[in-house]
Formats: structure tokens, sequence, C-alpha cells
């Protein structure tokens, strides 16, 4: 009675093939991730040294650090934060806790899709006719960074808006039946238990704000400059468009600066995201229900 | 006092097309425990959700007709909130918000603007001795409200809508998620309730009806089908077979 048949032998031998086969698919997809990070350290680690960080590019930028284009990035995202993080929320919270379900609420919907998948390069074309010249804020920390904002809108919203929508609909109906208003609800109940969630969204955006190129060339980030920003008016360096700078523009680059560039861009995207990771454990624990 | 805590007139709730509730037509009167029975999908909650208006809150529920709390039409409360602040509700599945216990005891009334913490321990401490809770959590009042066990959940549930000195307590199932022994622990409570207070108890077990209810209503499919005292309903003195059948487990 509980021999094996036939068919049963098969299926055990199928599904270890078929248990192989994910595998090795899995593995093939972790081998250019692994590359390419070993690449970067191996190239790369021997560049970042204190004065590689915190000095000025010399010599055409062929020695000398990268301090500007590494401070401009932190300046460059700070401010698209700013921008974006207070605008997003505001309307995730109005998208999850007050619209109702109508042609309007779908519309907005659809648009914050599609401004998701709007190539960078048209937020980048956007951003030089609405923030450099409508709003003449020429190109400046203000216009790079206002368009990172526009760009990473989507990502807020919808990461905070199912971070609210987490939130179990039977807390809202406790605190409505206790005589909170809508507001209090959200302010006392609803945001505090959504703030973890909230958070991996915008330190997602971060790594992505840091990362972008396109956006940032024509509405901010320099070529070259010989000197720091002293407002959100003037331009920047940013890490990015330096890497491809010296990778691409400037002859007689040393080889292992842009591994070193690449390097620092990562780890920057890396800390970032264990940042987000170590929150949510350490929020995980004081929340529970 | 008015005599009559809840008139309700020619009631009808519907979501969209879908009746939840037909033609309701009953009284609940001051301290007593109103009893609501009825199987699954009898328009017991929704009635509970319409005597506050929390069908603000959903789109769909549409509610026509008349409940007067008070002598006064809910829909004439110019403010649901303070509405709401009259009546405590406690949901079926105990909702221990992610606070503390005593931040859930205070939260109404610091909805409410009571700031002083004086204040506030005074109504915590007397809404917990109330749900016969204090004695469990007086050490660990700064522990989550959600780490309690279930039963000792759901009397924090109680305590929170007691917070608001409410002058109608609404029980929507409560002994769904809560062993038999926390069951009568809450039953004894509720007794002693009744004296200040008025309590409208849906549940869906027949006998706690009997045992708590002065006098109780048969829901069924939307149809409020006798509404009559307590113990005359359990002995067989209806006036439609359905009660009979109902409460003695012949359907439902």
């Amino acid at each position: 009675m509980f021999q094996a048949t036939p068919r049963d032998i098969r299926n055990v031998r199928v599904e270890r093939r078929v248990r192989l086969v994910f595998l090795a698919m899995t593995v093939m997809l972790i081998i250019p991730v692994m590359i390419v990070l070993a690449l970067l350290v191996v190239r790369g680690a021997p560049v970042l040294t204190p004065e590689f960080l915190f000095e000025f590019p010399t010599n055409g930028m062929t020695a000398g650090g990268i301090f500007p284009a590494l401070l401009g990035t932190i300046l460059l995202v700070t401010v698209a934060l700013v921008a974006s993080v207070p605008l997003g929320v505001a309307a995730a919270v109005y998208l999850s806790e007050y619209a109702r379900d109508n042609w309007l609420t779908r519309l907005i919907n659809l648009a914050i899709i599609n401004l998701a998948g709007v190539p960078s390069i048209v937020h980048a074309l956007f951003g030089v006719g609405a923030f450099v010249l409508f709003f003449g804020f020429g190109t400046s920390i203000l216009s790079a960074s206002l368009t990172l904002a526009i760009m990473t809108l989507p990502v807020v919203i919808v990461s905070t808006r199912e971070a609210l929508q987490a939130v179990p609909h039977a807390f809202r109906e406790a605190c409505w039946s206790l005589g909170a208003t809508r507001s209090q609800t959200i302010r006392k109940i609803v945001l505090p238990n959504a703030v973890s969630g909230i958070l991996t969204g915008v330190i997602l955006e971060v790594s992505r704000t840091a990362g972008e190129t396109a956006p940032i060339m024509f509405t901010g980030a320099a070529f070259f400059l010989p000197f720091l920003p002293e407002s959100v008016f003037d331009q920047t360096m940013a890490l990015s468009l330096h890497l491809f700078v010296i990778s691409t523009q400037v002859p007689g680059v040393p080889e292992e600066f842009p591994f070193g560039v690449a390097l620092l861009l990562i780890i920057i995207v890396l800390a970032m995201n264990a940042l987000s990771i170590a929150f949510r454990i350490y929020l995980r624990g004081r929340k529970k229900w | 006092m008015v005599e009559n805590v809840l008139e309700v007139r020619d009631l009808n709730i519907a979501y969209g097309d879908k009746r939840a509730l037909t033609n309701a037509s009953f009284d609940v009167r001051a301290n007593e425990i109103f009893g609501i029975i009825g199987p699954a999908n009898s328009g017991k909650t929704s009635f509970l959700r319409a005597v506050t208006r929390m069908n603000e809150f959903t789109t769909a529920m549409l509610v026509t007709g008349r409940i007067a709390f008070l002598g006064k039409d809910v829909a004439d409360w110019r403010n649901a909130y303070a509405l709401r602040r009259r009546v405590g509700v406690v949901f079926p599945l105990p909702v221990g918000l992610p606070l503390t216990v005593y931040d859930n005891v205070a939260l109404a009334p610091r909805l409410a603007g009571v700031r002083r913490r004086a204040d506030l321990d005074v109504v915590v401490e007397r809404c917990l001795r109330r749900a016969a809770l204090w004695d469990e959590v007086k050490d660990r009042l700064d522990t989550l409200g959600s780490l309690l066990s279930g039963g000792q959940q759901q009397r924090l549930t109680i305590a929170r809508a007691l917070s608001q000195d409410p002058v109608l307590l609404l029980l929507d199932e409560f002994s769904i998620a809560v062993d038999p022994v926390t069951t009568m622990r809450i039953e004894d409570v509720i007794r002693e309730l009744k004296s200040e207070l008025t309590i409208v108890l849906v549940t869906n077990l027949v006998q706690q009806a009997r045992r708590l209810a002065d006098r109780t209503a048969f829901f069924l499919n939307g149809e409020v089908v006798e509404v009559g005292a307590t113990e005359p309903l359990f002995e067989g003195n209806v006036s439609d077979s359905r009660t009979d059948d109902y409460i003695n487990g012949r359907f439902g």
C-alpha cells in the first residue's frame, strides 16, 4: 500500500530537476552582481583614501579628490527630500484616508503610475523647461533637486500609501468610535504606525536620487567647479555626473578613479538600504499587533 | 432621564442595492440590557454602525429612517463627534490600539482635550476598574495594549469605551474571540454596568442573551422579527415561530 509507484518515483525525479533549474536561475542572477561588486571593491577600494574623499580635483580632474561631487550629491539629495517628502506624504494621506473612489481619484492614480514610468531624460527636459527657464531658478541645485523630487514623487506616494493601508482598518474604526475626527485618527493612530513603511520609501528614494544622472545634468550639475556651492542657486558637482565625466569625457584620468567613485556611490546606496532595514527592525520591535 | 435611550423608527440600511436592514422599529429603554440575536448577515452590526453614524465613513452605506438618541434624531446631532463620545462601542475582535494600556484608555479623554496627568490618571484607573482589568494591569500600564491576552484586550476595549463616560454602550459580539471564563467575567462586568448606563448587546450566542438581556430583539435577514422581554421569548412565548426555531437551534 505504501509502495512507491513508478509515477511517484518519476515525480520525485522531476521535482528534483525543477528545483535545480530554479536554483540555477537564482545563482545566475546573483553572479553579475557579485562580479560587479568584487571588481569595484578590488579596484576601487585602494582609491578611497581620506584625501580622495575630502580634497578638490586637480590637474583637470586627473588627480586630487572628489569632495565637491560628494558634497554636491548630499546637497542634491537633501534638497530633493525636503521638497518631495512633505508633498508625497500629504498626497498619499489624502489618497489613502480621504479620497473617495471616483473618476478624479482614478485619474490621479493613473497619473502617479505614469509619472513613475516616465524616462529620466524626459524629467530632465521638463526640469529645464519648468525650473531653469520658467521659474527662473537657472541651472542650480534648486532646479536639479526639484527635478529629482518630481521624478521620485511616485516612489514616495506609492510606498507611503501602501504603508498607510497596511494599518488595520479596525484601528481607524476604533478611533473614530471614540469621537476622533479623521485628522485626529491620522495623527494619533495611522501615521505613527505607518512610519516605518514611509521611511523605507523615503530611503529607497534617497538611493535612487543619489544615483540619477540625466535629470541633473542639464538642470544644475556641473562638469567641473573649482569651488563649493554657497546657496541653492549655485551649481554643484555630483558623484553620478562626475563618474560619467571622468569615465568618458576627460583624457588622462587614472584608470582606478572611476572605480573608486562607483564604489563610493554603491556604498552610499547600500548604506541607505541598510539604514532602512535597521530602521524597520527597530520600529517593528516597538510595534506589535 | 429620558425613558427611551434609543427610539428606532422605520430604519432602512442598504449597501448599494443590498438591503441590510428593513423597516426596523423598536425602542431601547434606559438602564436596560437590550439583546440583539440573529444569524450572520441579519443587519445587527449595520444597526450599531448607524447609531453612531459610522456610515459616514463607509461610502456605500445608506441609512434612511429615524434613530433618536436621547430623544434627538442622530442625523440632527450637529456634531457627530459629540454623539460618538456619548456612545461607547466594543468591536467583535478586540482592537487593542498599538498604544500602551494607559494611552489606550486615555485616548478618548485626550481627544476631548483633557491634558492634566492627574485627571487622566483618575479616568484610567476608574475605567480599568469598571472593566475588571485594573488588578491585572495596574503594574504594567506602560506595556503595549496589543500585547495583552485576547480576553484582557477585550476588557481593555471596554475600559476604553467607558473612558468617555458614555450614556449608551454598544457591544458587538464581544465574546467571539474570548475564552468562556473570561466571557463570564465580562458578563459580570456588563451586569454591574447596567446600573449606570444602557447597553445594547449584539450576540451570536442566544444563551448569552438569555443570561444578560432584559429584552431581546431577533433580527433575521434584515428584518426585525420580534422584540420582547427575554424570559418569555425563551420560554416559547413568541409571536413568530421563526424566533422559537432560532432560539432552540433548529436553524441559523
